[in-house]
């Protein structure tokens, strides 16, 4: 089966090395998802395999055949942006932009993860249903890095728009 | 057609303050932001070219020493591999910011463990990688090398500052410090890594980038392939981020060009992260001495700072720890020396606020216990050692915004100027304490062009070689240009980052916005003035809002004054008589709260506030992310924030970000910034100064200062890591 990115089917590659991250970029030609360590430290790389986010740097693109994956491209358009892209934007949540990518990713499965009720590291009670505070919000996107240091204003625009849809 | 403005005199006429648009300052959102959050904006890796080749850097296992021959047989054969390329052309090193001049080459001879020393290309990435790691090489090791700068031979650097008798004011002093302090070296860690496409059409060379000073870059770039510099192009639009490391052309840029010239086809260069951490700059290591010595009332009689820094041998870099306080405080019997130590570590050069980074945390640091010595709460210290006149050349201040930055500050951030007292708040296993520290950055300035065409349609065109690291100079050229010709920001298109663009100094030093943006306000200065001859109007009659201009009573769409056609003026700024005649800085309070935890030594920071006096504000709201992103900056070199060597073959260990610790959201509250009003005319033509560095300088102090305030640790060695806090932490 081939591979699926934003609803666009593409054959596996020919080479079993190719990073999930690379086929993105390199073969299927969406280089909105960006490379910052190849080694899943940083984050950058971070789409939704079937819904569920995960540092593509850290797959295989051959391990996908028949997977959805969805791309910042995927989330919205210059003309139609996300919530959380127009949020991001309004809020300054980023600045060179590098890892704003995976930023908003990572932001949109956590919003889901939250309505699930799965518990991080910040959940008091792990028993109860997960609240929005700002330190779940922080917990949940720690592995996202920014160097630039939008931190307090990324928080900002995912507080604004969880609060929206949780 | 080229305007020039020389900067002389102080330029007080504010004129942005009397022009009637209304967005200069304004918090507009980042023009190319919608770009940058759906994934639009095209960074330097990004572009895809017909036939592009892949490059992969191989790099040395070794300090010091001369690789003897590489053996190309070793991997010609692997699939797809196309060449070895060991050019001499090829760059041993990252040029230095504003080198002008290729950087070392010879790539055989080897000064640091990691230093590139071939290129493999490859039809595809994953075949170049492989090549690379399997690429046999003959060398030979030194047995000198030098890793430990304490150990290693040093020079003293030129300027250093002499002045009184400093000892015998230590002595006569009622009270005094001296103290002495270590900070580790710091890696930029730009999200994105350096990365280069080379293109060559048998007579142009073009190269998308990841480079901060294009003016310098093509120059550096020409030099080191032996082409004339109109036959170079670099293009860097957009850049993941830059904090000093792209100041310079790095080895993926020359690496890339040698093989695309060879090739003749499209090469793309990405190095990886630990190429970067291995290759490009450090901030150097220090250790510093401070020795400060104060009268009864609190004032500064004398004020010592030396350091140690290091660098390779012939890098002319040297960390600038002392140069805020040649005159942050007054005190005048005073030593400011730097020794540079020479060692087998790369390159040691600019990394966010080089000098200030790690010299102010230290001072500030120092300021902290001459307060507690001194029985004065530490935020008065400060305000009354703010000096008259520059404390050793005796030159006037420009705009400074010190004292006003820390009352408004402590105002901001609930100070308590009562008795400071270790281990009076906590929380559980907490302890909890606050700090304070000042915030100096020199202003600097380069000169820059910038062309800016009125169309005949109204709308405005901006185009400069300037470029956008994250800092918001798409923004803030927009707003400038609409501000002066009296139109929304949207109706101004920024192009940026081409070298075919007039020229600026980039981005660097925090001058960039005061440089590129006056070369923006000096060509739409001279547009208005020629729609006022068009009009027959005064130029100070003449208002622009809108796209009605309007002059004595009348009125008239500007429109209709082009008349079909468009006006181009170059501005041109030149940095004159006032960087000689005032000393001018950015300056800021940082005020922090932390809790330490009782047991484990771990420091959380809790809130922290900002302040800072920039001169005009040109965008509230891409200035006051530069602070929030400095202040981050200070929680990772205040806590985490550590290169470490290892002492027997020099290699950099921790060289990824899952070792080398930057701060991570939850290592991040809530922070306030607040902009203090201000115009500083002999900063720049707009009034404003620098802002990206100044967010990390001392916020570093003001983080120690809480740690001691807190548990009672009285650290002097940055990063304060869990270990050493618990080592430093009092018995009960």
């Amino acid at each position: 089966m081939p591979i699926s990115i934003n609803h666009q089917p593409y054959d596996l590659p020919d080479d079993p090395r190719v990073s999930l991250l690379d086929f993105i970029r390199h073969d299927a030609g969406q280089s909105g998802t960006k490379k910052g360590c190849d080694h899943g430290q940083c984050g950058a790389c971070t789409v939704l395999v079937n819904g569920v986010r995960i540092n593509s740097c850290l797959s295989l693109a051959v391990m996908h055949d028949g997977d959805e994956v969805t791309t910042i491209e995927g989330l919205g358009t210059i003309d139609q942006p996300s919530a959380l892209q127009k949020a991001f934007l309004e809020h300054d949540g980023f600045q060179c932009g590098y890892c704003t990518p995976g930023q908003i990713c990572s932001a949109t499965a956590l919003i889901e993860e939250i309505r699930a009720g799965w518990p991080s590291d910040a959940t008091g009670d792990v028993e109860q249903a997960p609240k929005l505070t700002d330190e779940e919000i922080r917990e949940r996107m720690s592995g996202n890095l920014c160097r630039c240091g939008a931190y307090p204003n990324i928080i900002a625009a995912i507080r604004e728009v969880a609060e929206t849809e949780l | 057609m080229t305007a020039l403005f020389k900067h002389d005199k102080p330029d007080n006429r504010n004129v942005l303050d009397h022009t009637a648009q209304g967005i200069i300052g304004q918090p507009l959102t980042r023009p190319e932001g919608i770009l940058k959050v759906t994934g639009n904006a095209t960074y330097a890796a990004e572009y895809a070219f017909d036939e592009c080749l892949e490059g992969v850097l191989v790099t040395a296992p070794f300090a010091k020493g001369q690789v003897n021959s590489i053996d190309e047989k070793s991997v010609s054969s692997m699939p797809g591999v196309i060449k070895v390329i060991t050019d001499k052309r090829l760059t041993a090193r990252a040029a230095q910011g504003t080198a002008n001049e290729a950087p070392k080459q010879n790539v055989c001879e080897v000064h640091y463990w990691g230093q590139p020393i071939a290129l493999v290309v490859a039809e595809t990435f994953e075949q170049a990688r492989d090549a690379a790691k399997h690429l046999k090489f003959d060398y030979t090791e030194d047995t000198d090398a030098i890793f430990d700068p304490e150990a290693a031979d040093s020079e003293t650097e030129d300027g250093a500052t002499q002045q009184g008798d400093l000892a015998h004011a230590m002595k006569q002093a009622d009270a005094s410090v001296d103290l002495h302090y270590s900070t580790e070296g710091h890696a930029s860690a730009a999200m994105e890594p350096h990365a280069s496409i080379a293109q060559w059409d048998g007579d142009t060379l073009t190269v998308h980038a990841s480079l901060q000073m294009l003016n310098y870059n093509i120059t550096e770039l020409a030099d080191a392939m032996g082409l004339k510099e109109g036959k170079v192009r670099l293009l860097s639009p957009f850049v993941g981020g830059g904090f000093g490391s792209k100041l310079g052309v790095s080895q993926d840029v020359v690496a890339a060009s040698v093989a695309a010239m060879e090739l003749g086809r499209p090469v793309r260069v990405v190095m990886s992260r630990q190429q970067v951490f291995q290759t490009i700059m450090r901030r150097s290591e220090t250790t510093q001495r401070l020795r400060l010595a104060a009268d009864a009332d609190g004032k500064l009689t004398g004020f010592g700072h030396e350091a140690l820094v290091s660098n390779l041998p012939n890098e002319e870099f040297a960390e600038p720890v002392t140069q805020s306080s040649e005159f942050l405080y007054g005190g005048e019997n005073r030593v400011l020396q730097i020794e540079v130590a020479r060692i087998n570590r790369m390159t040691a050069g600019s990394v966010r606020a080089p000098g200030e980074a790690v010299g102010m945390p230290a001072l500030e640091a120092a300021m902290d216990e001459l307060a507690e010595k001194a029985g004065i709460d530490p935020v008065e210290l400060r305000l009354r050692n703010i000096p008259e006149v520059h404390p050793s050349e005796g030159t006037p201040f420009s705009s400074r915004k010190l004292a006003e930055c820390l009352k408004e500050g402590a105002a901001k951030f609930g100070w308590d100027s009562g008795p400071r007292t270790p281990r009076m708040q906590r929380e559980g296993e907490w302890w909890i304490g606050t700090g304070v520290a000042s915030a100096a950055r020199v202003h600097n300035v380069g000169e820059a062009k910038a062309r800016v065409t009125l169309q005949a349609d109204g709308t405005a065109l901006v185009q400069t070689d300037m470029t956008d690291i994250g800092t918001g100079t798409y923004a803030i050229l927009g707003q400038i240009a609409g501000e002066m010709l009296g139109m929304s920001r949207d109706d101004v298109l920024v192009e940026l980052g081409d070298t075919k663009h007039p020229r600026g100094p980039g981005s660097g030093g925090s001058w960039g916005a005061a440089s590129s943006g006056s070369a923006v306000f000096v060509a739409c200065e001279a547009i208005a003035e020629e729609i006022a001859s068009l009009l027959g109007a005064a130029k100070d009659d003449l208002t622009l809002k809108d796209g009605i201009a309007s002059w004595g009573g009348q009125t008239r769409p500007v429109t209709e004054i082009l008349d079909g056609k468009a006006i181009t003026k170059i501005g041109h700024y030149e940095p004159g008589d006032t960087e000689d005649d005032y000393a001018a800085s950015s300056y800021g309070a940082f005020f922090a709260e932390v809790a330490v935890n009782q047991w484990t030594g771990e420091t959380r920071v809790r809130r922290m506030t900002g302040a800072f006096g920039i001169g005009r504000v040109l965008n509230e709201k891409t200035a006051r992310s530069q602070c929030l992103g400095g202040m981050v900056w200070c929680i990772g070199s205040a806590l985490t924030e550590s290169l470490l060597f290892d002492p027997v073959d020099g290699h950099l260990v921790n060289c990824d970000l899952a070792e080398y610790h930057v701060p991570v959201h939850r290592d991040v509250p809530d922070m306030d910034v607040i902009l203090v009003e201000e115009r500083d005319g002999a900063a720049s033509p707009i009034q404003a100064k620098g802002v990206g560095e100044l967010g990390m300088c001392g916020g570093a102090g003001a983080i120690a200062n809480a740690i001691y305030n807190a548990c009672g640790a009285r650290l002097h060695d940055f990063p304060m890591t869990p270990d050493r806090v618990l080592a430093a932490m009092p018995a009960d």
